[in-house]
């Protein structure tokens, strides 16, 4: 039986510093939402407030048609995986993947037999008679997985499990991670500073900022529409330039980029495009040309990456980030013109 | 090859050594010396003092007496101390920071000041009896013991391993004690040990709280020495210290000794 979380409109409180701001997220039934940002943006905050280790000074939070907002921690059914492991480090792997079964009244026989089931589908059964001390960082989170899959809970939650490993051991975990979500269609909650991880393994991803959701999304709407310029900075667009549209017919309009450079964008691309806005690309959005329509810009430092250089040049619109051919490179100090490629731009509203 | 050690060095090292040792084996050997005073090296050798020690009847009460408060005493000062280390840690951010300070108050202030106070409110104010003065007394001096020991292990104690206990089901008291404790148990015994010491050799303090009829084991020595100046203070002497040489031993064995200096 899968169910939804539904966290509404939440605020929270250390002493008297706001961390959350009337925060709402749902996250459906089988879905893995991850929770993306820098620290102290209220991502853990969140995580320990559904766990049940902080009380939230408003507003509600349901797990299915349980209301766990007041719930004590340990009745709300929630398997957890830390970042540090937090493995029982008296007992052995085996007790530790059997605790939940035993506060469960399992009997002893078949809290063995699942515990063991379990260690097995983490490719872990060589390993039960150890103590988690013997274990490799690897194996110790492969535990707490397990530790926290056995009880079959209706939420899982994750907080920043990976980043204790290594690189190459990060991306083999999460894909494990993802596959043992998948199979057993948990609903899951999935706390992460890295933007790779979280984008990789999640149905959609909340990009937090100070106590607020940004933006919720699929990782593929997030990396290519983001919709204000924090989530735009966030997922790499280096270039925010401030437009002003000076005329329209039928949908299709010219807007001027500071400096008198104007642009052809319709709408039927964009959807309705609002007479100020930000224009928001990427490096690769840029064209950098000798000269015609364009940003003027003069070009500083060029660094060679491998399918392209790129240069950092400054214009009357700020400093802009535009990666170049191969096959015509510029020197530092030339004269150029950057023309924006429409299909690689953002329509932003303007920041306030 | 090893480093050469500056003779100084070696010297000053030595002379440390003596001064450490050196009543220890003027006691030894003060104990088995066959004449009725104090005397070293000893004249003759005997046990006699040693079967003495079991014939003066205030040795052997005050002697119980000592153990009594030395136990009990322990047993309370944990009981509180472990509970105040476990919130002073787990709360730590939330606490004020003078807060921990205040465990150690006892050890920080003179002892005679300390047992004068005591004296004052809990035997003259309160009218206790005088085996629960010496209780609470006792208690009280080894509580700083308790609290910083037990403390230390809780600071290398990770709570997220509490949190995960909670969140598999199983209650936060219930957590406390098949969690949290076995993963301090080092710690506790430690602190049972430097405490149950600390109780047992204490004289400051008892002074002040004994009364007619109770009185402990090293309140004791010092009595019978003002009258009797004979090897028996001797051999009662290396007695207590094989007492806590045991004690160690027993530490050594089974946490390392080093567990008590770090």
């Amino acid at each position: 039986m899968t169910v939804s979380l539904d966290i509404d409109n939440i605020a929270a409180h250390y002493g008297s510093t706001q961390v959350l701001k009337d925060l709402s997220l749902s996250v459906k039934a089988g879905e893995l939402v991850s929770l993306l940002g820098s620290s102290g943006c209220g991502k853990t905050t969140t995580l320990r407030l559904v766990a049940g280790f902080l009380t939230p000074t408003s507003g509600t939070i349901r797990l299915g048609d349980r209301d766990l907002t007041r719930l004590p921690a340990h009745q709300r059914d929630i398997g957890l995986v830390f970042q540090n492991y937090a493995l029982f480090p008296h007992l052995s792997v085996l007790d530790n993947v059997a605790f939940g079964l035993k506060q469960r009244k399992i009997e002893p026989a078949e809290r063995t037999r699942r515990a063991k089931a379990m260690l097995e589908r983490v490719g872990l059964a060589d390993f039960a008679d150890r103590l988690p001390g013997a274990l490799s960082g690897g194996q110790k989170q492969r535990v707490a997985l397990a530790r926290a899959l056995v009880i079959e809970p209706p939420l899982l939650m994750f907080d920043e499990p990976l980043s204790n490993l290594d690189a190459k051991l990060r991306v083999d975990m999460r894909v494990e991670i993802r596959k043992l979500q998948r199979a057993n269609g948990t609903t899951s909650l999935y706390v992460t500073h890295d933007q790779e991880e979280a984008f990789s393994i999640s149905d959609r991803v909340a990009i937090m900022n100070a106590g607020r959701i940004m933006q919720l999304d699929t990782p593929e709407v997030l990396y290519q529409r983001p919709a204000n310029a924090f989530v735009a900075r966030f997922v790499g667009f280096e270039n925010l330039i401030p437009m002003v549209v000076k005329a329209r017919e039928n949908g299709a309009l010219s807007a001027e980029a500071p400096g008198g450079a104007l642009l052809q964008l319709s709408e039927a691309e964009f959807g309705p495009i609002p007479d100020r806005f930000v224009l928001a690309t990427r490096a690769d959005g840029l064209l950098v040309q000798r000269e015609g329509a364009g940003i003027p810009v003069e070009l500083g430092l060029r660094t060679y990456l491998g399918r392209a250089y790129q240069y950092q040049t400054t214009s009357v619109a700020g400093d802009l980030i535009a990666n170049g051919s191969l096959s015509e490179p510029f020197s530092p100090g030339d004269r150029a013109v950057l023309v924006p490629k429409p299909e690689q731009c953002c329509i932003l509203k303007p920041e306030a | 090859m090893t480093d050469r050690i500056h003779p100084l060095l070696a010297v000053f090292a030595g002379l440390v050594f003596l001064f450490l040792v050196g009543p220890l084996v003027i006691m030894i050997g003060a104990s088995l010396s066959d004449t009725n005073f104090l005397t070293f090296p000893p004249r003759g050798l005997t046990l006699h003092w040693f079967t003495h020690i079991f014939e003066v009847t205030a040795f052997k009460t005050t002697a119980i007496t000592s153990l009594e408060l030395a136990f009990a005493g322990t047993f309370l000062s944990l009981l509180f101390g472990i509970p105040a280390a476990y919130a002073l840690n787990r709360f730590r951010v939330e606490l004020p920071s003078w807060l921990s300070t205040v465990y150690v108050l006892p050890i920080l202030i003179p002892e005679i000041v300390f047992g004068f106070s005591l004296m004052k409110s809990v035997t003259i104010d309160s009218g206790f009896p005088v085996w629960l003065t010496l209780l609470i007394g006792h208690a009280l001096l080894v509580l700083p013991y308790s609290v910083r020991v037990v403390s230390a292990s809780l600071a290398a104690f990770d709570f997220s391993i509490e949190e995960a206990a909670i969140s598999l089901g199983s209650p936060p008291l219930k957590t406390f004690f098949t969690i949290v404790l076995p993963n301090i148990r080092a710690g506790v015994i430690a602190a049972f040990i430097l405490a149950f010491i600390t109780s047992i050799n204490d004289v400051s303090v008892s002074l002040f709280l004994t009364g007619p009829g109770i009185s402990t084991l090293p309140i004791q020595i010092l009595a019978y020495m003002e009258q009797f100046f004979d090897p028996t203070m001797a051999a009662v002497s290396v007695l207590l210290m094989l007492l806590t040489v045991g004690v160690m031993a027993i530490v050594e064995a089974t946490l390392g000794l080093t567990f008590l200096t770090k």
